[in-house]
């Protein structure tokens, strides 16, 4: 192949890939332009891209509308304290299978697996009551449970997959100087497998941050995070799509900007480690 | 080398999380079951008798559950249909030689960061409102009608919604996956004369077998139980023509507080779960766990 025609062929390429990586792009660089036009102009039959007016408004109404920071804290909350509850739980069990297997080890992961598969709606009706029995319903406290148990069988999987890959030797010489299990797992092991626990705290936050079904089940007003306080403007006021914009901006950037720092360790996480 | 002292200490460790999902499975569905062959309203209190199978015999021979039945298997092949196939194009794409390949990676995975209500909300009233949205006053300037999408194809605009919601994470695996593939295979075949559709066919495709395989498995988990997208789009109309089975017995369970009716379908829909993980589980089996 010719360097003239390699050089051609890569000016195709970027632009192919440019203008669809673009389009899918598209509607979130929308929603963002749209959050600071007027209500007016987010309408308009000839919308512009760059070329009008550009408002804040939008973020000060929303602001002024609804309690964000509420539900912004609550979001915090329920992700962050149920993949750290999660994480508590996942290590020993993932460190277990990963340096002490039997033969039942593959068959318990596989069910941890199944358990995933288990869909939201068979259990929605007694989750629901007990929720209310017990006064949890709309409590973070509450949240933060289901999220730890939803999450929790894809936190064993991904800690499994990372433990495996460290030798066994290194924590059996550690053994031999006398550490114990404790001592084993907080100075050898955890130090190895900072960066795949790390990359499994945030593939759960994530998950726990944008889940839409028990977060618009088990909430009303209290506890309720950003995907429902998005929910509620799925009926429409008049004119409400710059503020809707402006509203889903404040609800996704957190995430959006947390997701593009991490995308290379996400990538083996969400695959439970059949893409490296 | 495991001693048996420390055998005990690994079954300790794994004691918690055991019996936590273990409970978190069998407490809920033992009482879906009790509940599913109980008359229980939750607007008529008091009066839950034991009605034996009547309540899947009413949930099975309702037109609603065909309907969010076969909803159910086009959403979810629908999507993995799309994803796949625009996540392979997307991840060969690419992988070519591009100029700023980190920014366009970044702008091709930031609808998975989207949470699904915001994306739905955007979609809905941005892009498809037939009279304020931006599809429809393209349309317009074409000199074209515009589409009424979730009056016409409600079904087909969830399953566009989904499928820009998942594409990223399909595209971002195979790429992943096809980033370490021998490039000397390919100039091997490129040697013997390989077109570039037996490369893909022969090379390319079965080295993607694995990502493809985590893929459909972990797209399936989720996009089972679409539930946010359809309550603020569609709500599941019109009629049924939205309505997949989480969507019907939510409406059941929680908008017409038939307890005994919702449980039913909710054990319908395990076994239906059930039923689609074990094919899955021999897939993962095979191609995950080796």
């Amino acid at each position: 192949m010719s360097i003239k025609n390699s050089h051609r062929s890569k000016i195709i390429y970027t632009f192919l890939a440019w203008t669809i990586s673009s389009l899918i792009f598209f509607p979130i660089l929308w929603t963002l332009i749209t959050s600071f036009k007027t209500e007016a102009e987010a309408i308009s039959a000839s919308p512009s891209l760059f070329m009008f007016d550009w408002t804040l408004e939008n973020y000060e109404e929303v602001l002024a509308r609804s309690p964000y920071f509420n539900h912004f804290w609550n979001s915090i909350v329920i992700s962050l304290g149920s993949s750290i509850l999660g994480l508590l739980i996942a290590i020993p069990a993932a460190w277990s299978m990963a340096f002490v297997q039997t033969k039942r080890t593959k068959h318990l992961l596989m069910w941890m697996l199944s358990t995933k598969m288990l869909p939201p709606v068979g259990v929605l009706i007694p989750i629901y009551l007990l929720f209310r029995d017990f006064g949890l319903l709309d409590t973070k406290v509450g949240l933060v449970i289901v999220m730890t148990l939803i999450n929790l069988p894809i936190m064993v999987w991904m800690l499994y997959t990372y433990f495996r890959e460290i030798p066994s030797e290194v924590l059996e010489a550690s053994r031999m100087d006398g550490a114990n299990i404790a001592e084993e797992i907080w100075y050898v092991l955890l130090p190895i497998a900072l960066p795949g626990i790390a990359s499994t705290l945030l593939l759960t936050v994530i998950l726990a941050w944008n889940e839409a079904f028990w977060t618009l089940i088990l909430t009303a007003a209290d506890a309720a995070p950003l995907t429902a306080f998005i929910a509620s403007y799925s009926s429409p006021e008049g004119l409400f799509y710059a503020k809707l914009s402006a509203a889903s901006m404040m609800a996704i950037v957190p995430i959006l900007i947390l997701g593009w720092f991490s995308q290379k360790q996400l990538v083996r996480g969400l695959s439970f480690g059949a893409v490296k | 080398m495991a001693t048996s002292n420390s055998r005990t200490l690994a079954r300790l460790m794994l004691f918690p999380s055991v019996v936590l999902l273990l409970a978190w499975m069998l407490v809920p569905l033992c009482m879906t079951l009790y509940f599913s062959f109980l008359d229980y309203n939750l607007l008529t209190p008091g009066n839950n008798a034991f009605i034996g199978f009547l309540n899947y015999e009413f949930f099975l021979t309702d037109p609603a559950f065909f309907a969010s039945f076969f909803n159910t298997i086009l959403l979810v092949g629908g999507v993995l249909l799309i994803t796949l196939g625009g996540g392979i194009g997307l991840a060969i794409l690419l992988d070519q030689a591009i100029w700023g390949r980190n920014y366009v990676r970044i702008m091709v995975l930031a609808p998975f960061f989207v949470m699904p209500t915001v994306s739905a909300l955007v979609w809905k009233n941005m892009l498809m409102n037939p009279v304020n949205g931006l599809f429809a006053h393209f349309a317009t300037w074409l000199g074209m009608s515009p589409i009424d999408f979730f009056a016409q194809i409600p079904l087909l605009s969830i399953i566009i919604i989904v499928s820009w919601q998942w594409l990223p994470f399909a595209a971002l695996i195979l790429l992943t996956s096809i980033q370490s593939l021998d490039r000397e295979q390919l100039d091997a075949a490129d040697l013997d004369g390989a077109g570039p559709f037996s490369k893909f066919y022969y090379i390319v495709l079965p080295h993607l077998s694995r990502a493809i395989t985590a893929v459909i498995l972990i797209e399936t988990i989720f996009l089972l139980s679409i539930f946010a997208e359809i309550l603020v789009t569609t709500s599941g109309g019109p009629g049924y023509e939205s309505t997949n089975i989480t969507y019907l017995i939510y409406t059941q369970s929680l908008l017409q507080f038939d307890v005994g009716g919702g449980s039913a379908g909710g054990i319908v829909a395990v076994i239906i779960a059930n039923i689609v993980a074990i094919f899955l589980m021999r897939l993962i089996g095979k191609n995950l766990e080796d």
